[in-house]
């Protein structure tokens, strides 16, 4: 039993979403209780199958994976010709970082948003399932099933609630991400096209022996995949749609989506890895990405002193997000890769956490009191939570909710901005060491300064941005109610900011595996080793006992 | 026959790009189709393009792989239609949502001041 269970490891943090949500869909709105228990007992399951694969991907439960890098054979065939689900320390972190999520952002929906429409849990669980897969998946072209997955299950969750201002919010979303589909479609079939093969690790091999003319498609194909990822990744000029899509969604939603701009980057930083060795084509590689990345910061640090909404803000707290990763991944070398995936869990821990918030401090607030009369008229905004003011909340109120309100906000602000004591500066820190060391390197010393100014500018502009807001929401007179808050509500917050406390205080311990996660990502080899060695799951000696 | 699939390619896709950046709903959605059309058929086209040969294995004659089409671009690009339909459908409701809320089948939902 524990044996078939290790086996069958890796294929459960998609297994289980997929049915739970199947299961969810048969289970009638009348049985509440019962869905909610299943849909937070899934969640459960999936941090724990995480948790264990963490583990796993570290070589501490010793299942005798191939360079630590655990492949999975769904149908049993032999890659390449079947497909593969990989387990390395990179996915295995990126699956925690968004089963940690599922449970916090599902126990904060559970108090009241999961009624606010149709089939939230369900959907929450493909939205899961999604993610996972896309984490996990060893070929190209599952890595595109599994964003469609995961993108028609946010589909219907970014409508969630309805309402005029989501409907108009999602339709942009919808169309770019349609169009970013094809383009990923046109890439895959490119590339398909060229090098026969659809596996990875596969491709990794062949791409290194393309005759001329093949070589040049090859790379066109490799250029379009990347446009693709970096408009999921919310790079600029493809992230218009980001801020008002995000902010508008409900915000168990919104915090959720969070990780899904990071979907992109890990594919990126998945492909780039693996590609490099073999000539990474020019977008893959690093000069675009890095340039991209800066103009990215840019765009979002304008964004965050433009923006007069606090949905908006946070919007622009994850473009500056995005910014900063592609920035510090396309610097050359894996120096900077372990920093970056610190940032990557501290800021998608931080801006899920800010969502959920804001939505609680909206309550307190009459519509529009923060932002100029002039203002509300010249760009003709309109309330987003008209259609769902929770003055009607009830259930056990926690007290002192401004008290808690405020220290939560000044927690994310600190987060979001990286300034010292919590996990945001360790992230930014690392960063910036990591840059200094390049420049005295063998870098060219103009990129490390590029990124040393773009990162500490553009949190200059979050403080000032998000200090203003903070000032106007809880110094500035008005009208203003004390909120009831609900504990289901406020813990969610407290656990995701305390898991930043904890990302801290344990940084080295986190920064050496992540560290190692990056180094394993510079030995492609052993990916492809591990992909084109796996194991027949029948044989026997494999998993079971003789 | 390459000539004639590249330029029914092309032009599916220019006109799918031009109807996408119009400023109608419907229009967007057209575009959408017409833009998924052409990457089908591009998909399709990286099979290589062959006439009389099958890509299901003939059992009962002597198997020559050079007489068989490549499957697995026929399999991706009928997976590609399913996903395409349904979030063109999903899309549709969504288009539908929006008429319904504003009242105009503008993307910006509303009509642009004259």
């Amino acid at each position: 039993m524990m044996n078939a269970l290790m086996m069958h490891l890796p294929v459960l943090p998609i297994a289980i979403p997929l049915m739970t949500g199947a299961a969810l869909l048969l289970i009638g709105d009348g049985h509440r209780i019962g869905r909610n228990a299943l849909s937070l007992l899934a969640v459960v399951a999936q941090l724990a199958v995480a948790v264990m694969l963490l583990f796993a991907a570290d070589g501490r439960l010793g299942l005798n994976w191939i360079h630590d890098i655990g492949v999975y054979l769904p149908g049993d065939w032999p890659a390449p010709f079947g497909i593969v689900l990989v387990v390395d320390r990179l996915a295995a972190v990126m699956l925690c970082l968004s089963a940690v999520l599922g449970v916090l952002t599902l126990v904060f929906s559970l108090a009241r948003w999961d009624r606010a429409g149709v089939h939230f849990l369900p959907l929450f669980q493909f939205l899961l399932m999604g993610l996972n897969g896309a984490f996990l998946t060893g070929d190209l072209f599952n890595l595109f099933v599994f964003f469609e997955v995961l993108l028609a299950a946010s589909y219907g969750l970014i409508l969630h609630g309805s309402g005029a201002t989501r409907v108009r919010a999602g339709l942009r979303y919808i169309v770019v991400n349609l169009l970013a589909s094809f383009l990923l479609l046109i890439g895959i079939a490119l590339i398909y096209g060229v090098t026969g093969t659809l596996n990875m690790a596969d491709l990794a091999m062949r791409a290194g022996s393309l005759a001329t003319g093949d070589r040049q498609l090859y790379e066109a194909g490799a250029a379009i995949l990347s446009v693709a990822f970096l408009v999921k990744a919310g790079a600029w000029p493809m992230n218009f749609w980001l801020a008002a899509g995000y902010g508008s969604a409900a915000a168990p939603v919104a915090a959720m989506f969070t990780i899904m701009t990071k979907v992109g980057i890990y594919a990126l930083l998945r492909l780039g890895s693996l590609l490099l060795p073999t000539g990474a084509p020019a977008a893959f590689g690093l000069e675009w990405m890095f340039m991209i990345g800066i103009a990215t910061l840019a765009f979002g640090a304008i964004g965050l002193m433009a923006a007069q909404q606090l949905e908006r803000v946070v919007g622009y707290c994850v473009i500056v997000s995005s910014g900063t990763l592609l920035t510090t991944l396309g610097m050359p070398g894996v120096a900077l890769t372990g920093p970056a995936l610190f940032y990557l869990l501290s800021s998608v821990l931080a801006t899920a956490a800010f969502y959920m918030l804001i939505e609680m401090v909206e309550r307190t607030r009459v519509f529009g009191a923060n932002v100029l009369a002039v203002t509300l008229d010249m760009f003709d905004l309109d309330d987003p939570h008209t259609e769902n003011r929770s003055d009607d909340v009830v259930g056990v109120a926690i007290p002192a909710a401004m008290a808690f309100l405020g220290l939560a906000f000044v927690s994310c602000v600190l987060l979001v901005t990286g300034l010292p004591p919590l996990s945001g500066f360790v992230a930014k820190f690392s960063i910036l060491s990591g840059a200094i060391a390049a420049a005295n390197g063998n870098t060219p010393p103009l990129d490390a300064w590029l990124l040393m100014g773009g990162i500490l500018i553009s949190g200059l502009a979050g403080v000032v941005a998000l200090s203003r807001t903070g000032v106007r929401v809880f110094w500035g007179s008005g009208d203003r109610t004390t909120p009831r808050l609900r504990l289901v509500e406020a813990v969610p917050v407290s656990a995701l900011i305390a898991l930043c406390i904890a990302l801290a205080a344990f940084a080295g311990p986190v920064m050496g595996y992540l560290t190692s996660a990056a180094q394993s990502l510079d030995r492609p080899k052993d990916y492809v080793e591990a992909v084109r060695g796996a194991p027949s799951q029948r044989l026997p000696g494999y998993g079971v006992q003789p | 026959m390459e000539l004639v699939l590249a330029l029914a390619i092309g032009v599916l896709a220019g006109s799918g790009i031009w109807l996408l950046l119009r400023p109608r709903t419907f229009q967007v959605i057209m575009g959408l189709s017409l833009v998924s059309y052409a990457v089908n058929l591009f998909i399709f086209g990286m099979g290589r393009l062959w006439t009389g040969r099958p890509p299901v294995i003939d059992a009962s004659a002597p198997i020559d792989a050079a007489q068989y089409a490549d499957p697995l671009p026929q399999a991706l690009v009928l997976t590609a239609i399913v996903i395409g339909f349904a979030t063109t459908a999903l899309f549709l409701v969504v288009l539908l949502a929006s008429r319904g809320f504003s009242g105009t089948d503008h993307v910006d939902g509303r009509e642009p001041e004259a």
